[in-house]
């Protein structure tokens, strides 16, 4: 990233330009390659599932079930049927858009993922938004000031972020914030008075009140939410300082900056417009990475604090065997997780003319 | 404890300066419950089986016969039939219905209903469907096995059973009364409205179900017109909080009015409390300790005994079951018919030493599965520490609820420790899975306790226990319990520990809680707010 | 004496390869040494050894000796970090817990590297269909919630301590296999390989004899980074009942022992929390310093 002064502007157009065909391919070959990636995903997964030693028959019929009524649930289920088959026809009814039932909450899985994956989403953006808020001015002052006081905290923070388990931060929080000073809500997404007042639409509790003008609902849920949301923000602000910190050494050592500075450019001017501008493509790249491991990542998170998002959703359904819902799990976050490579593979293409 | 006080009053020191928190409340008549609800599959009465799915059940649906939930201990008492009377050969037992009570559709409850809802248990053939099965009742059969004559519904049995056993069957939630009418209207195929009843409800209970939501919470909404009395809790909100902490909190901070799940550690925590109150109940959950016969070590007489001297009982009351659990030797819980109250065992170490040497018996390794529950896992580790004494080595792998399950079905945990439920309130329910095995074969895949312990019941006892449930005289009855249990303990290598005591913690404003003692599953609608 | 070596190793003109190697060495000594923090956490991984080692003969008490009776107790001059739910001396148990977790780290940081080197620099190598097949694997595992995948792979296999271990493992390699692939591309087509192939050696050969070692260093600073990472996973592990069994004292499963009692008795909850959180701030710590030695290039930022 060195070089390439104020290039990042006519970069746009290039989408555009002679080179659109050769974007649009490439971006296709990716697509191609990515729908591979899931499917591979589900084939890992379904093997795990079936390899392991949970029955998923005995969560339907129960403990006491005589063997009849288990052999007749075990055919119900199709799982006398050859493998490959049970997976030809999982993929069958995926594309379709039929994730099966749950045989562990009894519902549809993907009425299930329509619930829990929200709540995820609500989460990890808060977490992600706090880490960006944070970390990119706290990243672009330590570099700004290398080795000074705030270079030195940023340094720590971000060390500590690195070296804390977040499931004990998560329960000491707990205590200390909620337990012993009452300063914010408790476990789960909201008081339970306000549990279901507010209708669903987006199934983010933060935006459904506030459309539907609910504001005790909003203060409630923004209560639950903030202690789970700056932990998590606390390890995407450790990431992105010291991501952000050295794409700006990395600019301000460059030729250009020197140049400006020698013009007299104030040195806010240097750091903001020309330098800061030119680290938005890998920052955004950053970003977006840590956005996807916090939505893959907040499982011990969401245990710690009885959130009911995806990744409790899938822990416990793995661990009762229960592989339509996992199965339905790994399709979202592999897919989140191939979109949000996607995206940052396409801001690379469209914001940096030397790659494509 | 100086170090903890220190540090709470420096930390309630600052929040006092800094926010005071405001302690909130619940509305009046909605009543807030915290517990451990992620079991719930189904709230279908022919599927629902779960200790949380029949919490439910209980209070949607009516059933013909029931408990009392201000008098648990009177027994069973006529509900939605009026009367029985059971023929002159025992074969036939014949209700009346109650007239003029309605489904919360507003249909008329009927006999027919009341057929249909055990004709389709038998049918769909679920898990608890074997509660009814009991009495010959088949899919092909039990449309003529059960048949309704106006407002009589009349059950003919296979065997003469005691009546007891009987009623006490019908009260348990397969015999809930559903509404046909309305679940006929949603059925799918021939499922019997199942689909539909899986997640609605469609009963005469004193409240319907307004939602729910897999692992997070069930609501309930009153029925103002119940035929006993609409009662005082308007809404009913059982939200899932898996934490024992977590429900204290949330007790302590008022936002809920009830936790049923508290840790010992936690209700001796809330003790100082002067707004809380514990409610202990004893319900019908055993703890017990299963040696499977298959172990070679564990297949001599003289280890099971030695075992049975090895275990901590008094200690383990003491602390980390402290208050939850009770030292209880029998397969019957207390509270149940012909529960016998006798405990002879002791920690003993000396003994059991003195038992296994006499025995030959001065080393030995055997492994446990244990399910991931704290007070499983520290029960299993004081036995580790207790058997390591006499030169015998407990290795423990921790496992989740399903996998250890999967392997003591396949007659895989050399030593089992874990709950066992009553799924009714007859004391068949638990002689009939810990005191018979009909066929100790591998492959007979056998549901019953004896059978996954691999333990070849004596004849002798397999007989007694069948015949206990076809004793018409109950004073007989309860002694035939009695005896059964005195030779069980003597002989059987499962080895019953303690009884579930059941904390209820709840404001002290909340009066007529119940969580259905041993007997029964929770009431709602007699809970008043003072 | 000291100063003779001194100038010796940092000789301008090494008369032999052993006095060149071990004058890098020195210099790579000195550049660590110069890092304050780094030096730090290499005495607390040290001291984290010792322990360790020592584990029977430093520790008060027996690790699993337990006392109903004296449960739960607070931090005291007999127990000076409390006793556990069993009666158990908390800091008996960490000292030995420091086994576990020096035999989790260290196994894992070595099998994942060595699976990854040997797939990345293959796929690099090779290039071609196999480098395609190699790579979209190696992206599905990538794409795959780690911890979940650990979990999936824990369900599957049982729990236990070595079933963590491969599983953190399996679920660790494709991070090094792309920087291996990266790697060799980058030296694929350096000279020496050509030279190498033209003096007859075989593809095996080039790759044992020559790539690998020049991934190595690169890998080192990598795993040295990951370590607190796989601290804190295999704690993760721990925390939900699939690593080690009880009554091994493995720091994860510790605080999960701990969690019932978080309002009362908090050390118990607190103690090992603090342990990983120390030991995995020195790993960190250490990878820094690593890094200026063995990657001037990333050091400079």
């Amino acid at each position: 990233m060195s070089g390439g002064n104020g290039t990042t502007g006519t970069g746009g157009r290039a989408l555009f330009g002679p080179r659109f065909g050769r974007n649009l391919r490439a971006i296709g070959g990716v697509l191609l390659s990515l729908g591979l990636t899931l499917l591979g995903l589900l084939l890992i997964t379904f093997i795990i599932g079936r390899i392991m030693p949970i029955d998923p028959v005995l969560k339907v019929v129960g403990d006491r079930a005589t063997q009849a009524q288990y052999d007749a649930a075990y055919q119900a289920m199709g799982l006398d049927r050859p493998l490959w088959e049970q997976f030809l026809r999982y993929i069958t009814d995926v594309v379709q858009g039929n994730f099966g039932r749950s045989i562990s909450t009894g519902h549809p899985v993907a009425e299930d993922l329509k619930r829990v994956f929200p709540a995820t989403v609500e989460l990890a953006t808060l977490g992600t938004l706090i880490g960006v808020l944070v970390g990119v001015p706290l990243g672009v002052i330590a570099a700004a000031r290398r080795g000074g006081w705030i270079d030195q905290i940023a340094r720590v923070v971000a060390l500590v972020g690195y070296s804390v388990p977040i499931f004990w931060l998560g329960l000491m929080g707990l205590l200390l914030f909620y337990g012993i000073l009452g300063w914010v809500g408790g476990p789960g997404r909201q008081g339970i008075i306000y549990d279901g007042m507010v209708p669903t639409v987006t199934g983010m509790i933060l935006i459904d009140s506030l459309l539907a003008g609910d504001w005790g609902a909003f203060r409630d849920a923004f209560s639950h939410i903030i202690l789970p949301a700056s932990l998590l923000g606390y390890f995407s602000l450790a990431y992105i300082s010291r991501m952000t910190r050295s794409f700006m050494l990395e600019q301000l050592s460059a030729e250009y900056i020197i140049t400006a500075r020698v013009k007299g450019m104030t040195e806010r001017r240097v750091i903001w417009r020309h330098a800061f501008r030119n680290i938005m493509v890998p920052l955004i790249t950053v970003i977006a990475l840590s956005f996807a491991s916090l939505l893959e990542g907040s499982v011990l998170t969401e245990i710690v604090f009885s959130w009911p998002g995806l990744g409790q959703y899938i822990t416990k359904a793995l661990l009762a065997g229960d592989m339509n819902a996992v199965l339905g799990g790994t399709v979202v976050i592999g897919t989140c997780f191939i979109l949000l490579n996607l995206l940052s593979d396409i801001l690379y293409r469209v914001l940096d003319p030397r790659s494509g | 404890m100086t170090q903890r006080f220190t540090l709470r009053a420096i930390l309630l020191a600052s929040a006092l300066a800094v926010a005071p928190a405001a302690m909130a409340e619940t509305p009046a008549d909605v009543l807030v419950v915290a517990a451990q609800i992620d079991d719930i599959i189904s709230l279908d009465p022919a599927q629902a089986f779960e200790f949380s799915g029949i919490d439910v059940t209980n209070n949607l649906y009516d059933r013909l016969v029931d408990f009392d939930p201000m008098d648990l201990k009177a027994g069973i008492k006529p509900s939605l039939a009026e009367s029985w009377e059971v023929s002159e050969d025992g074969k036939t037992i014949t209700l009346t219905m109650r007239e003029g009570v309605k489904f919360q559709s507003g249909n008329p409850v009927r006999a027919e209903d009341a057929a249909w809802s055990l004709q389709r248990a038998v049918k769909l053939n679920l898990s608890p469907a074997f509660i009814l099965n009991q009495f010959g009742f088949t899919p092909e059969n039990v449309d003529q096995m059960i048949t309704a004559d106006g407002n009589k519904l009349v059950l003919k049995l296979d065997q003469p059973y005691a009546q007891s056993f009987v009623l006490n069957c019908l009260a348990a939630s397969v015999g809930s009364v559903i509404d046909k009418e309305t679940a006929m209207q949603h059925a799918e195929g021939d499922d019997f409205g199942h689909a539909w009843l899986n997640t609605n409800s469609a009963g005469s209970g004193p409240y319907s179900l307004a939602g729910w939501r897999p692992n997070e919470q069930v609501q309930f909404a009153v029925n103002e017109g119940y035929w006993q009395g609409a009662p005082a809790m308007k809404r009913v909100i059982v939200r899932h909080v898996q934490e024992s902490s977590a429900q204290r909190l949330l007790l302590e901070q008022g936002d809920i009015d009830v936790a049923r799940n508290l840790s010992p550690t936690d209700v001796d925590g809330i003790s100082g409390n002067d707004k809380l109150a514990v409610q202990d109940e004893l319900r019908g959950h055993i703890l017990y300790m299963g040696l499977s016969q298959k172990d070679p070590l564990l297949q001599k007489p003289e280890v099971v005994e030695a075992m049975k001297y090895l275990v901590d009982y008094q200690g383990m009351e003491g602390s980390f079951l402290k208050g939850q659990w009770k030292i209880h030797q029998n397969f019957l819980p207390e509270g149940y018919l012909g529960a016998s109250e006798d405990n002879p065992w002791t920690y003993d170490v000396a003994k059991a030493k003195q038992i296994l040497t006499d025995a030959g018996v001065t080393s030995g390794t055997v492994k446990t599965m244990v399910r991931d529950i704290p007070e499983y896992l520290n029960v299993a580790q004081a036995l580790q520490a207790s058997m390591a004494e006499v030169g015998l080595t407990l290795e423990i792998q921790q496992m989740t609820g399903a996998q250890v399950l999967d392997a003591y079905r396949a007659r895989q945990v050399p030593i089992f420790i874990g709950e066992w439920g009553p799924d009714y309130s007859d004391p068949n329910t638990n002689a009939s899975t810990f005191a018979i095995n009909p066929n100790n074969a591998d492959d007979a895949k056998l549901s019953q306790l004896a059978w996954r312990n691999s333990w070849a019941v004596p004849e002798d006892m397999n007989k007694a226990t069948i015949a206990a449930t076809l004793e018409g005289d109950t004073d007989k009855r309860v002694q035939m319990y009695l005896d059964l249990q005195q030779e069980y303990r003597e002989i059987a290598p499962i080895i019953p520990l303690f009884q579930k005591v059941q904390q209820s913690v709840m404001q002290k404003n909340i009066q007529h809680w119940t969580a259905g003692g041993s007997v029964s599953n929770v009431f709602y609608r007699q809970v008043t707010k003072g | 004496m000291t100063i003779t070596t001194r100038e010796w190793l940092l000789s301008d003109a090494p008369q032999t390869r052993r006095q060149a190697r071990l004058g890098a060495l020195y210099q790579g000594w000195l550049t660590f040494r110069a890092n304050k923090l780094a030096l730090v956490g290499l005495v607390i991984l040290i001291l984290l050894v010792l322990i360790a080692i020592f584990a029977p003969w430093i520790s008060p008490k027996s690790p699993f000796a337990q006392n109903l009776g004296g449960r739960l107790q607070p931090p005291s001059a007999e127990h000076w970090l409390g006793t556990d739910a069993l009666g158990r001396d908390i800091l008996s148990r960490l000292i030995h817990g420091s086994r576990i977790t020096l035999f989790i780290v260290g196994t894992v940081a070595l099998v994942a590297p060595v699976i990854g080197l040997f797939i990345g620099t293959l796929s690099g190598f090779l290039g071609g269909w196999v480098d395609q097949v190699l790579m979209r694997i190696t992206d599905i595992f990538l794409a795959f919630p780690k911890l979940i995948l650990a979990l999936a792979f824990v369900a599957a296999l049982g729990p236990g301590i070595g079933n963590a271990v491969l599983a953190l493992a399996l679920t660790s390699w494709p991070a090094y296999a792309r920087l291996a692939r990266a790697e060799t591309l980058s030296i694929r087509k350096a000279d020496y390989i050509a030279a190498a192939r033209l003096q007859g050696a075989g593809p095996m050969r080039l790759l044992v004899g020559h790539v690998w070692p020049l991934c190595v260093s690169s890998l080192i600073v990598r795993v040295a980074l990951d370590m607190a990472g796989i601290i804190l996973s295999a704690a993760g592990l721990g925390f939900l009942g699939l690593g080690a069994q009880p009554p091994m004292p493995e720091w994860g499963a510790m605080i999960s022992d701990g969690r019932a009692f978080i309002m009362d008795f908090w050390w118990v909850a607190a103690m090992p929390g603090l342990a990983i959180f120390v030991v995995s701030l020195a790993f960190n710590l250490l990878g820094d310093g690593l890094r200026d030695v063995l990657d001037p290039k990333g050091a400079k930022e």
